[in-house]
């Protein structure tokens, strides 16, 4: 699987050059690596050709939101936020963790990790 | 006299709600199957009615998750005794295939008590009506014991 | 006159499945629709660590009941390719006929729940008579009606013999005459338009930019669909992608009842091109590396990505469904139509919440 590096810093912008190439959002992928860092995989599509950008960030950092560009990033980033604990700023629609948990004890968790980590920690304004 | 209407009627036209509880859609569409020309269960006089509070069964697919458990009890607490409780399908007993995943709770049991069980993956049509005919007899019982149903379980 | 919130859902009539929708209602008019989830969210994904690789066929196929056969067709083509196991001919010719089946009774089932959303009974009752029949050919050629369970790392577990395929030829001729008889209804019929043309309308810039998948986004006019990718028999078949343009409701109807067609001509072309041959190969050795897999399913594009790691459990399953994709399409489609209309357009992206939730 070929794919291509992006940083934090140039999200937004590749999303923006992407968007006006004429790419569709497709989705994105969250991945355990370790105890520490997570990978993100952001796929994209354009006439059937699908690529890849590939992100490593620690896990207790927030991530900015691809969802003011593409609106569709919304649900998978709010997914992503309740399995893995990612922050994610500037959300356009934002369930704060509770998109598919309900029970007290594990909107903190982060199903999805092996080495998990208590969300709590990594949102310094979660209520 | 007529509570001797209503007690004959329950039994002969038995009105159900479906809650379809984290199921795959297998049972659903197997339990909705049944309504339709093949199966078709109105000619009995059994009829799906969207409202818990107008119901005498509830027929439960699926697994029970964290926040639909609070439904699904609320959906029972609803409902006018007599009642019964059909679960339907491997997951809706048990927790079937998804049993070890981290949102389910497990069987409809742990939630509300189950009068019948019907088994499949997902259970066929004829096994459905079977349960739905297994279950009236029970209400039949329930009838004439005279006894107000058991609450729903403490969660 | 001030604003006032209808919560729609959980438990709702016209929905076979819990979703929930907080409609902010003025006037009877949308204003904004707010989805909620997780009355369906199992934590399938992270079963992948408890089963191995085998195993959790019989997992993804129960993703969602309706679209189970497509769901485990495309997993096992991810471990095939990880596992460079070529599916012989035979077998990937049965893998398009179980497919386009199930796409066939999905559709129909769509068709009936559509229509019922508006309140047209019969042709509910129809759709779901003519279905059976599909569900008959699912029982007699794989041994259950619903979840066929055919797939496995390397072809498929049954065979057709010349006798079923003819008696399936016979039964989808019935099926094509008896879905054709209702072709009137569901392009000309008064009621059908009244209730759906002009609805919910999505324009091609808008459907793309959002996201959208599967028929939703063909009736859109865009010509997207992913067994142009030609996976498995698809590169010997000849099929252009339904589209329509309108982007109402009432398009996507349309586009929905002509693929049923078209899946009926497909299953009639891949049971005619038929070859001889062996329907599965033998698997040695454990899965390594990642792979992104895409395949077709009647509600849309659906992508499994999976990472393995050389053990027999998988390191990563990531499975994104076609109503994953649709639902902020829908949340867009929203406001400005009538509150009587919201069941009629939640139906007519073809929901599958189990799908969307895992």
């Amino acid at each position: 699987m070929q794919s291509l590096e992006i940083t934090k810093e140039t999200l937004r912008q590749e999303g923006e050059r992407l968007k006006a190439e004429g790419f569709r959002f497709v989705t994105i992928t969250c991945l355990e690596l370790d105890e520490t860092s997570l990978e993100l995989i952001y796929h994209f599509d354009k006439d059937l050709e699908i690529i890849h950008y590939r992100m490593q960030i620690p896990k207790d950092a927030p991530m900015p939101s691809l969802s003011p560009v593409f609106f569709a990033a919304f649900l998978v980033e709010n997914e992503i936020y309740d399995q893995f604990g990612i922050k994610f700023d500037d959300l356009v629609l934002d369930f704060g963790g509770t998109l598919y948990l309900d029970d007290d004890d594990d909107i903190t968790a982060t199903p999805f990790c092996k080495f998990g980590v208590k969300r709590a920690d990594t949102v310094p304004d979660a209520e | 006299m007529l509570k001797k209407i209503v007690e004959h009627s329950q039994i002969k036209s038995p009105w159900l709600v479906h809650y379809d509880c984290g199921s795959c859609n297998g049972c659903d569409i197997e339990t909705l199957a049944c309504l339709t020309p093949l199966y078709d269960v109105e000619r009995f006089g059994v009829l799906n009615i969207g409202n818990p509070k107008h119901a005498d069964v509830l027929i439960v697919t699926g697994t029970v998750n964290k926040r639909n458990k609070k439904v699904l009890k609320q959906i029972y607490d609803q409902m006018p005794s007599p009642k019964i409780v059909i679960a339907i399908g491997a997951c809706g007993l048990s927790g079937g295939i998804f049993r070890e995943a981290y949102n389910v709770v497990g069987g409809v049991d742990k939630v509300i008590p189950v009068d019948v069980y019907v088994p499949g993956c997902p259970a066929k049509p004829e096994a459905i009506i079977d349960g739905v005919v297994e279950g009236l007899a029970k209400l039949s019982e329930i009838q004439k014991a005279g006894k107000p149903k058991k609450e729903a379980i403490a969660s | 006159m001030s604003k006032t919130i209808v919560p729609f859902g959980p438990q709702h009539p016209v929905l076979p499945e819990p979703i929930h929708l907080s409609l902010t209602v003025e006037d009877e008019v949308v204003k904004e629709a707010v989805p909620a989830f997780g009355y369906v969210h199992r934590g399938l994904e992270k079963l992948a660590e408890k089963r191995d690789f085998h195993q959790m066929i019989q997992v993804v196929e129960r993703v969602c009941g309706i679209c189970s056969m497509i769901h485990a067709m495309c997993y096992c083509q991810g471990l095939e390719h990880l596992m460079k196991v070529e599916v012989p001919r035979r077998g990937q010719f049965l893998r398009v006929i179980w497919s386009e089946l199930h796409r066939i009774h999905s559709h129909l089932l769509w068709l009936g729940l559509y229509a019922d959303a508006f309140g047209f009974e019969s042709v509910f009752m129809q759709f779901w008579k003519i279905r059976e029949r599909i569900m008959d050919i699912n029982e007699a050629t794989a041994g259950n009606r619903v979840i066929v369970s055919v797939n496995q790392v390397g072809g498929v577990r049954r065979d057709l013999s010349p006798s079923k395929c003819d008696w399936i030829l016979d039964e989808l001729n019935h099926v094509e005459k008896e879905v054709k008889a209702l072709e009137s209804t569901m392009s000309n019929n008064y009621t059908v338009k009244k209730r759906t043309v002009g609805k919910g309308i999505l324009t091609r810039e808008m459907a793309y930019e959002l996201g959208a998948a599967g028929p939703t986004l063909r009736a859109s006019g865009i010509a997207q669909d992913m067994r142009q990718l030609q996976y498995e028999a698809f590169d010997e078949l000849d099929f252009e992608p339904v589209v329509e343009t309108d982007g109402d409701a009432f398009a996507r109807g349309l586009v929905r009842f002509k693929e049923t067609i078209q899946s009926i001509d497909l299953v009639r072309q891949a049971i005619a091109r038929l070859p001889q041959g062996d329907t599965f190969v033998k698997v040695k050795g454990k899965p390594e590396g990642e792979v992104v897999q895409r395949v077709e399913q009647p509600r849309g594009e659906c992508l499994y990505y999976i990472k393995a790691n050389g053990t027999k459990f998988l390191d990563r399953l990531r499975i994104r469904t076609p109503t994953f994709a649709n639902i902020p399409p829908l949340a867009a489609m929203l406001p400005g139509m009538e509150l009587a209309d919201v069941p009629v357009l939640i139906l007519s992206i073809d929901p599958c919440i189990s799908c969307t939730e895992r």
